[in-house]
């Protein structure tokens, strides 16, 4: 998997043709991975085609057209991808979400999704406090009934909700 | 007549109340999620699907397949009045439906691009229904070099009518396929590309994956934008939908050229954008009022509106008859029967006639119920437009979330939701396209069971791919569509630079 947070952590890298150098990298790296994996375990003929077979000749295409789009993106016009002011714009919906994601295993889903609610509004809208405070508690509740009760799929559940009993 | 019989009992499957009550539902929940932003066509049929585990696998499609034409139809309402095409083929509608709701001409443009969607459906359905059953009986005779024959159409296709992104296209393809074969192999039992990690097991799930490309991505694009919407009003009365109705036949031409255009430009995989295009194109060049075209013209809104939906149900024409998809939501749609157990492919008709012909005569209540549903509903899903950016997203993102979690029950695929969401934000804005990777990832599996199994029937030997005329007849179209696009731009250079010469 090509890791395009870091492209986007970089000072000064935000001109489109890093980005694409950077990605084209990536999957120049991800395509030797591949090649690196399937050969080790075998990409030939043993009594039929061996288990790396095809990854490997998908490997080989895949290295050939990153390659090409490297070489594409070296020779691009400078363009900015993604503007200062934008990128933050980014960041404040990343920066909650990530922390949602990092607090459903400890906390469970429904108690991680109040506190994502009341961190968004509050970075990224000018939302009067009791309205945050409702969608805080009524959305995770809406989700309880519907999948919980309703549907009854199981979803992740914290401390809070095994105190409640369930 | 055998097949019409087939249909009518169809109808019957479909008619029974609580199928109707999933197809409204179903339609309801589509437009919401074509109107919303991070919610589009694929991503809300993957979060809904594996809710539908349990139920009745015809209940269960005509549900998930109802979300797609209510995805499709709400798809217009941005585009007409936030000038935001909800999907990449609601594009060429904004063209002329933004300055016709800018004129205060909402409604009109709103019920053409309905109607017209209707009309765009209706004879991708039709097309469904008179050639499906010929291409499945036709497909009975393939073995698995013939199957890898057109998997390989399917994708040089991809490659060939892309405009001038081919390497990214390519690449996108690879990494579809690569995804795929991570996990366990199902033919040697080894582990492939796991690197010693317990949770890479299981492989990537194309619908997490699908949840992060579409769903995440598509939020963080949209914050970039700076969280406002600003949008049009519209109120739809019965008056001047029967007024716009009465001057839908003198755009008959149009609307045929563009149904044609969108069957033809659908069966073909990545065609519905294309084909918006392609209809607007070509009405602009046709029509009398061509020079009026992107100021706000009807037949402007009706001509794409028309191809795309013809394209993106005719898209459902060769998942259903050799179980390879057209478009990402058909792939998603896709895994829903293979996760039902249902086995995609030519056999479908002859072992499920049941859930086919229910299917198919699900499409035409669907998209007639669709219509009815969105040109009463408008104004309503446009007040959803309203809602303040800072609450839709994050339940937008908790339900992504669930949708992710649900799957497998694994906390892990949250968290490779939110990476393909970062994947799916930087791949959007450099052009890579993200329909043949997803469709890539589909199909992978058993793309390569065909191959290895036709390789494995020869002992090896590549010749099976041209062993008799059917499989070396697709090999050939194969290549020539792949080939066809940098050809022809090549010559066309050529010619330019010698041309070119003289004049200096």
């Amino acid at each position: 998997m090509p890791q395009p947070t870091e492209t986007m952590d970089q000072p000064g890298g935000l001109s489109r043709r890093s980005v694409e150098v950077i990605v084209a990298l990536c999957l120049i790296g991800l395509a030797g991975l591949v090649l690196y994996d399937s050969h080790g375990r075998g990409a030939g003929w043993d009594g039929g085609p061996q288990n790396g077979f095809f990854p490997a000749r998908v490997g080989w295409i895949f290295l050939a057209a990153s390659a090409y789009l490297l070489w594409k993106s070296v020779r691009r016009p400078p363009e900015t991808f993604v503007t200062w002011w934008q990128l933050g714009q980014v960041a404040r919906v990343l920066a909650p979400l990530v922390l949602f994601v990092a607090l459903i295993a400890p906390l469970g889903l429904y108690v991680a999704a109040a506190l994502f609610i009341i961190a968004f509004m509050l970075i990224t809208g000018k939302a009067r406090w009791w309205s945050v405070v409702l969608a805080a508690v009524l959305v995770p509740m809406a989700c309880f009934w519907i999948f919980e009760l309703q549907f009854r799929v199981p979803l992740p559940k914290g401390p809070l909700e095994a105190a409640l009993g369930y | 007549m055998d097949d019409f019989s087939s249909l009518l009992s169809g109808f019957q499957v479909a008619l029974s109340w609580h199928n109707v009550g999933f197809m409204a539902l179903g339609v309801i929940l589509g437009i919401v999620v074509g109107v919303l932003p991070g919610l589009g066509g694929p991503n809300g049929v993957a979060i809904l699907l594996p809710l539908t585990f349990g139920m009745e696998p015809v209940s269960a499609i005509i549900l998930l397949s109802s979300i797609y034409w209510g995805a499709l139809f709400g798809g217009a309402i941005t585009s007409i009045l936030f000038n935001i095409p909800g999907e990449a083929w609601s594009v060429a509608t904004t063209f002329d439906g933004y300055p016709m709701a800018v004129q205060g001409r909402a409604a009109e443009a709103l019920t053409a691009a309905f109607t017209a969607s209707f009309i765009g459906a209706l004879s991708g359905v039709v097309l469904i229904t008179f050639v499906a059953p010929l291409v499945a009986e036709f497909a009975l005779r393939f073995g698995p070099a013939e199957f890898f024959a057109v998997f390989l159409l399917t994708f040089c296709s991809f490659v060939g009518m892309g405009r001038d992104n081919r390497g990214k296209i390519i690449a996108a393809l690879c990494i579809g396929f690569l995804l795929a074969a991570v996990g366990l192999d199902s033919i040697s039992g080894d582990l492939r590309m796991t690197f010693g990690s317990m949770e890479l097991m299981r492989g990537f799930d194309f619908l997490v994956v699908v949840i992060g490309l579409f769903g995440i991505g598509e939020i963080l694009l949209t914050a970039e934008e700076g969280l406002v919407f600003k949008g049009k009003h519209a109120k739809i009365d019965l008056k001047v939908v029967l007024r716009t109705w009465a001057t839908l036949p003198r755009y008959w031409v149009t609307l045929l050229r563009s149904a044609i255009v969108g069957m033809w430009m659908g069966v073909t995989p990545g065609g519905a954008i294309a084909a918006s295009f392609m209809g607007y194109g070509l009405a602009k060049r046709f029509s009398r009022r061509g020079a009026q075209f992107g100021k706000g013209e009807m037949e402007g809104v009706l001509a794409p509106e028309t191809a795309a939906h013809a394209a993106g149900t005719s898209a459902l024409l060769p998942m259903l008859a050799l179980g390879i998809p057209g478009s990402a939501t058909a792939a998603v749609l896709l895994g829903g029967l293979l996760v039902w157990g249902l086995q995609p492919g030519p056999m479908l008709f002859v072992e499920q006639k049941d859930f086919v012909w229910g299917l198919i005569a699900s499409m035409y209540l669907g998209n007639l119920a669709g219509l009815v549903i969105v040109l009463a509903t408008v104004p309503l899903f446009a007040a959803v437009m309203r809602i303040p950016f800072s609450f839709v997203a994050p339940v937008i993102l908790i339900v992504c979330a669930i949708g992710a979690y649900t799957i497998s029950n694994s906390v892990f695929d949250i968290w490779i939701m939110l990476a393909f969401g970062l994947v799916g934000y930087v791949f959007k804005k450099l052009d890579y396209p993200l329909a043949p990777m997803v469709l890539a990832l589909v199909l992978g599996d058993r793309a390569e069971d065909a191959f290895r199994q036709a390789l494995l029937g020869s002992g090896g030997s590549l010749e099976v791919f041209w062993a008799n005329g059917l499989v070396g007849g697709l090999v050939v179209i194969a290549f020539v569509l792949l080939l066809w696009g940098p050809v022809t731009e090549g010559i066309a250079r050529l010619r330019r630079s010698t041309s070119a010469e003289p004049a200096e």
